[in-house]
């Protein structure tokens, strides 16, 4: 492993400044996600945003059951490790008792979209003011590459050995379309995490989840359409593609719900 | 401080007890037969300023419970059995997290959907565990309407010591009566550790926490599980217990909550028939008043358990006497309560 060395305790040259450097918001620990993997991008947008708004001495942020379930070792912030899809309760329980912090959950696509369908339905519903970054890589990354209910239909996986068969096992659940009838709902968009000018658009998205909370307008969720090759059995590359090429022709992104003041601006 | 006495259903004690004793939030799903205890929280914790939310579940109810005891609340939910078991991962969770809140469960008849009138028959699940992995909830049962009233203080105050789950395991007959209890018209003091651990936001703190129950590493498991089983060693000095006419018993009868009441009955009714019975009365199930029960069952020629199951804390008398003495029972199911008469006649039997 490499010294990590804080560039802005690094002795600069003269006339050259730090533009980039790790968030304070997050730790030092080294990540133990897969090569290729969006979890790292994802997290290090988390800690933007914390730093951004200013809130490391106010968040706590639920980690979900699934490849982030050690979200809180790369965070510097408070952190509750929920069991698997209970996050939005966890998250409500914290919220609810005390609304003046800024309380975020972070899940993947089995955690929020299969069994814990019901806690963020239902959090939605109420108008929970509590902000959700939900990984979308259409499978179960840490057990083994299963069936994910985003998994594309013909997709193969290890329990859809041949590809998922729509007759047999549905339809990919949509979530943004899904969770966007409800009227809890503040702040609900979807991005490919697939290249520099849509990770800058993730960064819209999230600063206006955040924004969503702290103004109290309800129930805010950013769904980030992320890859695995891994489990995909894909190059990191091919796997981007794959996003770009077929996963957002099913999940199409862009903002389904934006209740703040400057929407469309 | 003035406390009249009036008449107050099970159900309503538990809630103004909880009131009573700190409790900060509470989350919950209507299942009979406790209905009383989230609808009469509904109005009375916002009255005090604190959070009452009825959940879409009891999963999520047990869930927003660890949210609110990670952020230091005094937490809690009520159900029964079947809802009890909806929130047994959640459960488990805390306890291996070692968070404080407490959860009433008003017992009814099981398995399954079993029914909605009286049963004892989640013992097991209660003081055994319940949900997955190595775990103890420190369990108290209450007898009367007034200890429905005092004990979510007392319980509180023991989850909050030893950082742990906390159950209070009532009945459907417990719930449902009324009686006359003693209520103070103002709230008591409440004096509450502080929670440095809590997951609350640093707010200065210089480093940050987790609540968190994995462990990945099976020696830091093993180092934590050791932890956990220490903790609940040191409950035992927790023990709570009552006796009823034990001095000279020849026959003693051990029984908790509703079924102690009619196993008292039983033993005076004993009485008058020439047998001198007395009462045995865990008050903690978990820590269960193992030597308090052999020191009381000293001089008895039998013992009696009697329960509202097929026989679930009788187990944990037959550990206590340890073949010292012959232990019987008489365990009533499916929410059939056997009258003080029927008791008594298992008395006699077990006095021949």
């Amino acid at each position: 492993m490499s010294t990590v060395i804080e560039p802005s305790k690094a002795q600069l040259p003269d006339g050259m400044q730090c533009v980039f450097e790790r968030p304070r918001a997050m730790s030092e620990k080294p990540m133990h996600y897969c090569p290729g993997c969006s979890h790292g991008t994802y997290h290090r947008l988390v800690g933007e945003m914390i730093d951004e708004f200013d809130l490391l001495s106010k968040t706590v942020g639920v980690c979900p059951v699934g490849c982030a379930v050690f979200a809180y070792e790369y965070f510097e912030f408070d952190m509750v490790e929920a069991s698997h899809g209970r996050a939005p309760a966890v998250a409500t329980g914290v919220k609810r008792c005390l609304p003046d912090r800024f309380v975020f959950t972070y899940q993947g696509d089995g955690d929020l979209a299969s069994i814990g369908m019901a806690e963020t339905i239902h959090a939605a519903a109420r108008g929970e003011n509590i902000t959700v970054f939900f990984v979308n890589n259409g499978i179960f990354g840490m057990t083994g590459g299963q069936m994910a209910p985003t998994s594309l239909v013909g997709q193969k996986t290890t329990t859809s050995q041949k590809g998922r068969d729509a007759a047999w096992t549905g339809q990919p659940i949509k979530v943004c379309e899904l969770l966007s009838s409800l009227d809890g709902v503040g702040y609900l968009a979807r991005v490919p995490l697939t290249s520099p000018k849509n990770i800058k658009t993730c960064r819209k998205y999230m600063r206006n989840a955040v924004r969503c909370q702290l103004e109290g307008r309800g129930f805010a969720l950013v769904e980030a359409l992320s890859p695995c090759p891994v489990q995909w059995g894909m190059t990191p590359g091919a796997a981007l593609d794959y996003i770009d090429d077929k996963v957002v022709k099913v999940f199409p992104p862009g903002e389904f719900v934006n209740k703040l003041d400057d929407a469309g601006k | 401080m003035q406390a009249k006495r009036r008449l107050v259903k099970g159900n309503e004690a538990i809630a103004l007890g909880a009131v009573a004793g700190g409790c900060d939030a509470f989350f919950g799903y209507p299942i009979t037969p406790q209905n009383e205890v989230p609808e009469i929280l509904s109005q009375e914790m916002p009255r005090h300023g604190r959070v009452f939310l009825q959940a879409e579940s009891e999963v999520a109810s047990i869930n927003m419970v660890y949210g609110a005891a990670a952020a230091g609340m005094r937490a809690m939910s009520s159900s029964s059995s079947p809802g009890i078991s909806l929130m047994m991962e959640g459960m488990s969770y805390i306890a291996g997290a070692e968070l404080p809140c407490l959860v009433v469960n008003v017992m009814r008849g099981g398995p399954g959907l079993g029914s909605i009138t009286p049963s004892q028959a989640d013992y097991f699940q209660a003081c055994k565990g319940g949900g997955h992995g190595d775990y103890r909830c420190f369990v108290m049962a209450p007898w009367n309407v007034q200890e429905m009233y005092s004990f979510p203080g007392i319980a509180f105050e023991m989850a909050d010591r030893y950082r742990n789950p906390a159950m209070i395991l009532a009945d459907g007959v417990l719930g449902q009566m009324m009686e006359p209890a003693a209520i103070p018209d103002e709230l008591p003091v409440v004096t509450r550790p502080d929670k440095p651990w809590a997951t609350n936001g640093r707010n200065g703190r210089g480093q940050k926490n987790v609540a968190n129950s994995l462990v990945i590493d099976p020696y830091e498991l093993r180092d934590h599980n050791r932890k956990l089983q220490a903790k609940y060693a040191a409950m035992q000095a927790e023990c709570k217990w009552d006796t009823r006419l034990v001095e000279d018993a020849e026959i003693l009868v051990v029984a908790y909550g509703i079924a102690a009441r009619l196993a008292y009955s039983a033993c005076k009714l004993a009485r008058k028939r020439g047998i001198r019975a007395g009462l045995f009365r865990p008050i903690t199930l978990f820590p269960f008043p193992t030597q308090p029960l052999v020191e009381t069952a000293d001089g008895a020629k039998s013992v009696l358990a009697v329960e509202l199951s097929s026989g679930q804390m009788v187990e944990d008398v037959r550990l206590a006497i340890n073949g010292r003495l012959p232990v019987t029972l008489y365990g009533e199911m499916g929410g059939v309560i056997p009258s003080p008469s029927e008791v008594c006649d298992r008395i006699v039997e077990a006095a021949k």
